[in-house]
């Protein structure tokens, strides 16, 4: 599903976020990225999203060379992803619903339908009898269940999360730990960067220390 | 079914038509911007079709005048409605006595204290010709040869002034046409600033929907959507411009006409020029977005 082989990403003037990296995560595997804050573990992720381009090496997924993707490749390689980014990145100006939405929208998703999933992305989240609730009148961890909805309206079979659990109580994260795992337990391959691995005991755990796999 | 960009085109209309209305005031400068700048060009063309349409009603065929010298006598005047019957080049005419004339000129308005003045007639003898050809080169030739007709002392071809006429709009459409390439300018310059504006209050919009998969397309299209619907508002406004300017001098304009006793009255703007003002509307405000675009939305 996700291929590292030898993947280097360096940001100028000469920081090398991650050095020789190289991994596999198989279809259907939950997988957390542990790592003090610095490690490398975002630029990891964007690098899967092609957000950011590997400086040297191949990110694969599903087989595709990602670091090597067209311009214009890239919005449907996104489309085939869920993620969850670490400031969640909500539009402000539209209420739950919508935000949800999104994703349907850029797809084209024919609309009756696009409602149906929205809503049953917010079920699975808690969110349903939120849905009309503007994203500043959430609590943090209704906010994550948000992005979560968000991420997984589309069914991708690969999701990608960004610290899902940071900044919320610890009763708040286990719930929010627990979605994750109820994805995964549907055939969702799931990757999450996160600093509290224990909220994953039956992941399989990838550690990064100063951009190298320990 | 509906195929995908059915959807996502009128998404993107929409959306454009609620970023207009959720800035109305930016909305209503804007537009208000756009819509006088072209109606100064849409009113110089309405302005230049009503010229055009009096110069026809006052001059429905060319004519040559032919006047008499002042002492020649009647049978003088004779001798060329004699000459001018059997010319092949003379349609028709119309032998104008000096003595109606001078009764004519009497009746007019300030003008009998003058001649009532004079010790005696001042107008000659003369004819109104309507050539067969009225092609200018072939009435020139006539004119020509009349002007060797014994005892002729002038002769004037009357489509002398439509040719004047016919340059000076001519020059007229020439300045409808700059001034509405320059002021197209500075539509497009109306249109890229407020495109620029918008791209800015919706960064966190854009930045979001290109993660989650939108291609450029989509990101654009609401914004292209801004541009032309700005321009078609801006468009009508200057179309109601133009009506209410043609409404208001309505009134006073069929007043100087009646006193000049020309049958003209003040017409609307075409449908097809107000057709053309509203495409070029949209399409400048398209641009404008295009080229504002390209200069704020490169960036990833």
């Amino acid at each position: 599903m996700i291929r590292f082989d030898h993947a280097c990403k360096r940001y100028p003037p000469g920081f090398d976020a991650l050095s020789d990296l190289s991994f596999e995560v198989a279809a259907g595997e939950l997988v957390t990225l542990a790592g003090h804050s610095g490690a490398g573990k975002s630029t990891l992720l964007k690098l899967i999203a092609a957000i950011e381009r590997p400086t040297s090496g191949a990110v694969l997924v599903h087989g595709q060379n990602v670091g090597s993707l067209k311009r214009t490749a890239i919005p449907y390689l996104r489309r085939n992803l869920g993620v969850v980014f670490q400031d969640q990145k909500l539009l402000f100006d539209r209420n739950a619903f919508d935000n949800v939405m999104l994703p349907l929208t850029i797809s084209g998703f024919p609309p009756t339908e696009a409602r149906r999933r929205v809503q049953a992305a917010l079920d699975k989240v808690g969110l349903l009898d939120r849905q009309k609730a503007m994203p500043i009148m959430l609590s943090g961890g209704e906010q994550q269940r948000l992005a979560i909805a968000r991420a997984v309206v589309g069914r991708p079979n690969l999701l990608l999360a960004d610290e899902p659990t940071a900044h919320l109580d610890h009763e708040t994260a286990s719930d929010v730990a627990r979605i994750f795992g109820d994805f995964n337990a549907v055939g969702v391959t799931v990757l999450i960067a996160t600093y509290d691995a224990g909220l994953f005991p039956q992941a399989r755990r990838l550690v990064l220390d100063h951009g190298r796999l320990q | 079914m509906t195929p995908v960009w059915i959807h996502q085109s009128r998404d993107a209309a929409l959306l454009a038509l609620r970023r207009l209305v959720v800035a109305p005031v930016n909305t209503l400068l804007s537009v208000l911007a756009i819509g006088v700048a072209l109606a100064l060009p849409a009113g110089g063309q309405l302005l230049l079709g009503n010229a055009i349409q009096l110069a026809r009603n006052s001059a429905p065929t060319p004519q040559i005048s032919v006047f008499m010298q002042l002492d020649a006598d009647k049978r003088a005047a004779h001798d060329v409605e004699v000459h001018l019957k059997d010319h092949p080049g003379v349609k028709a005419f119309r032998f104008i006595p000096r003595e109606d004339t001078l009764a004519r000129m009497r009746a007019s308005e300030g003008l009998a204290d003058v001649i009532d003045a004079l010790p005696k007639n001042p107008f000659p003898d003369a004819f109104a010709i309507v050539p067969t050809d009225p092609r200018p080169s072939e009435m020139e030739q006539l004119a020509e040869e009349l002007r060797h007709v014994p005892r002729v002392d002038q002769v004037e071809l009357d489509s002398d002034w439509v040719r004047r006429l016919n340059a000076l709009l001519r020059i007229g459409r020439s300045g409808v046409v700059l001034l509405g390439l320059l002021l197209s300018v500075g539509l497009v310059a109306i249109t890229f600033n407020t495109i620029r504006l918008q791209i800015m209050t919706s960064r966190a919009e854009i930045e979001v929907s290109r993660l989650l998969g939108a291609t450029d397309t989509f990101v654009r299209r609401p914004f292209e959507y801004f541009g032309i619907f700005l321009g078609l508002a801006g468009g009508i406004v200057a179309l109601l411009i133009v009506a209410g300017t043609g409404w208001w001098f309505r009134q006073p304009v069929s007043e100087l006409v009646r006193l000049y006793s020309i049958d003209f009255s003040l017409r609307p703007l075409s449908l097809f020029d107000s057709a053309v003002v509203l495409l070029s509307a949209a399409g400048l405000g398209w641009i404008g977005a295009g080229l504002s675009l390209r200069q704020h939305l490169t960036d990833e």
